[in-house]
């Protein structure tokens, strides 16, 4: 039993597409999502409450419903989508790139929440030491905070590329569900599952992400007790 | 160098009012726990921003809230001992100790005792193996300032003889000056020059450590056990027999129970208040040595029950601490000449001040 053999070239193509869409969506959305978890962890400002919300929405709302925000703010006729139309020459409607999108938004919860955990367990008492020896506050984070929340750091965006694999429900309300563009593995499944004939295949590609699924929450829970025992380690 | 301080800064219910001078040398900031010791030299730090006042190290200010200066913790090269080490858990030791710079670096590592633990990480040390990787990193930075937040009170006794020589060793060397926090009044004793006392937020007094240790006045604020004088001298004999050495004083000589301490070196020895017996006439039949003729210089309340009453021997000054009722009794009055009768006590060694001011 080949791999050419076991799926069909399709199949093989929705999952490529789904590494592609997963992968661009966690690199692209880490440096935010680094940025939002240490504005939640530290900082004191106002609207820190709506900022926490907003974030966590995609969490909680129907996937349908954030997919039709997508579209109403990335799709071709809403405003974020013509900036970004204009001025990088970047759409998103009905591309990989809405699916990437899509998966960011709903991997960012995830996400945040990893390196939040990671950024309240440094103590800001080894940052005071830092400082006192001499470092600004860009070597402090580059050589103190960002060594001590590199596994959450980790954790986080496995969660995030984990959440990106399997994304369904926004993804297809946004960017629908066209073949080699936007069908990722999940939206794959559920094509199988509505043709004659496909549950087989189907059955498949779904033991395939529970697979990879696994994979993703073990090296996640791994990277997470390394934090735990960093903490620890600093008595 | 000095060190000039007058702050305020409102921290919950306390407001800490801290005003003054620390010239060269080690200086203590002795209180209570929750004094406000630590926010005072966490604003001297730049960790926290007072809401007013100015602080100047050595005629720099780095803080003045009427010309609104602040100059960063990482541009005061100032030196900070945490009481929990605060090292960085992911570096080795060797890491941690350059992460400031490397001033000096063969020499302390071995003046520390560091050599064989360069490789290993901080959580693999002992309490006190930390809090000389700490002090040597604050070091190696060097630093205009040193400043030590309590950096015995987290050791047991065995940890803190192992760390008090080396901080003994820097004070006479004559290097960074040091500022030095603690609710241990022997240690401070046995370290500083300048003595800052914090009650509730405030400074309640503060200059040379022998002039404020005996003064009366200061038994309202200093707990009764913590009511004492300071007095240098030198160390006389030592007797192998007894265990004891002389430790001679302008104004006469105690035994002290201590170690095989050279003979001659200058040294100090904190005498408790609650260790010094008055006597009107000369008392018979005691070992002469630690009768030592005095005269009353004052007498202040101190608690509800007791007085302080300050001596002067030679030019050194001691504190006694006495019962009022006694007082009454005996009729002491100021300028009275009568006779001081000590306890052994423990000697230090080290000068008053340093050799450099």
């Amino acid at each position: 039993m080949t791999g050419e053999g076991w799926l069909g070239p399709a199949e093989w193509q929705a999952i490529a597409l789904s590494f592609k869409v997963a992968l661009v969506a966690t690199l692209c959305s880490l440096p935010v999502g680094l940025g939002v978890a240490l504005l939640l962890a530290r900082g004191r400002f106002w609207g820190r409450g709506l900022l926490n919300l907003l974030v966590h929405l995609p969490l909680v709302m129907p996937p349908v419903v954030t997919g039709y925000l997508l579209i109403l703010g990335f799709g071709r006729r809403g405003p974020l989508g013509t900036m970004f139309e204009e001025v990088f020459g970047l759409v998103f409607a009905f591309r990989w790139t809405g699916a990437a999108l899509a998966a960011a938004v709903m991997g960012f919860p995830l996400m945040v929440r990893a390196i939040r955990l990671a950024v309240e367990a440094v103590d800001p008492g080894l940052e005071e030491a830092a400082s006192t020896l001499g470092a600004g506050r860009l070597r402090v984070f580059g050589t103190v905070t960002l060594p001590l929340i590199l596994p959450g750091v980790l954790a986080g965006a496995v969660l995030g590329f984990a959440k990106g694999l399997g994304e369904f429900g926004a993804t297809v309300t946004f960017v629908s569900n066209i073949p080699g563009q936007t069908r990722t593995v999940p939206l794959a499944i559920d094509t199988l599952l509505d043709m004659p004939g496909g549950e087989p295949l189907a059955l498949k590609l779904a033991l395939v992400s529970i697979a990879v699924a696994a994979a993703a929450l073990a090296l996640s829970e791994w990277l997470a007790r390394r934090v735990r025992g960093a903490r620890g380690g600093q008595a | 160098m000095t060190l000039g301080v007058r702050i305020t800064h409102r921290l919950g219910d306390v407001t800490i009012e801290a005003d003054f001078e620390a010239p060269a040398g080690a200086t203590a900031i002795f209180g209570r726990s929750g004094a406000g010791k630590t926010t005072i030299i966490r604003a001297v730090s730049g960790l926290l921003r007072p809401d007013s006042g100015r602080i100047a190290i050595d005629g720099r200010t780095v803080f003045d809230s009427e010309t609104g200066v602040f100059v960063p913790p990482h541009k005061r090269r100032i030196g900070y001992v945490f009481q929990e080490g605060r090292l960085f858990p992911h570096m080795t030791v060797q890491s941690n100790l350059t992460y400031g710079g490397q001033h000096d670096f063969d020499r302390l590592v071995d003046v520390l005792g560091l050599r064989s633990l360069l490789s290993r990480r901080p959580a693999t040390l002992s309490g006190g193996e930390r809090q000389r990787v700490a002090l040597g990193r604050a070091l190696m930075s060097r630093p205009d300032l040193l400043l030590l937040d309590e950096p015995l009170a987290a050791l047991d006794a065995g940890r803190k003889a192992e760390i008090l020589p080396y901080l003994e060793r820097l004070r006479d060397e004559g290097g960074v000056p040091m500022i030095y926090v603690s609710h241990d009044i022997s240690e401070i004793a046995r370290l500083a020059s300048t003595f800052v006392l914090v009650d509730k937020g405030k400074t309640r007094a503060a200059g040379p450590i022998g002039e404020v240790l005996s003064d009366p006045a200061m038994g309202g604020v200093l707990a009764t056990r913590d009511a004492g004088a300071v007095i240098s001298g030198k160390i006389g004999d030592h007797d192998a027999a007894t265990g004891l050495t002389r430790f001679d004083f302008d104004g006469g000589a105690v035994l002290v129970a201590g170690g095989a301490v050279p003979v001659g070196i200058p040294a100090r020895v904190r005498i408790a208040a609650s260790d010094i017996i008055l006597s009107l006439g000369k008392p018979e039949g005691i070992s002469a040595l630690n009768v030592i003729p005095v005269t009353i210089t004052a007498i202040e309340p101190a608690g509800q029950s007791g007085v302080l009453v300050g001596l002067r021997a030679g030019s050194a000054m001691l504190l006694a601490r006495i019962t009022r009722a006694s007082s009454e009794a005996m009729g002491l009055k100021t300028g009275a000449r009568i006779h001081a009768i000590v306890k052994a006590t423990a000697v230090m060694t080290g000068p008053m001040t340093d050799g450099d001011d």
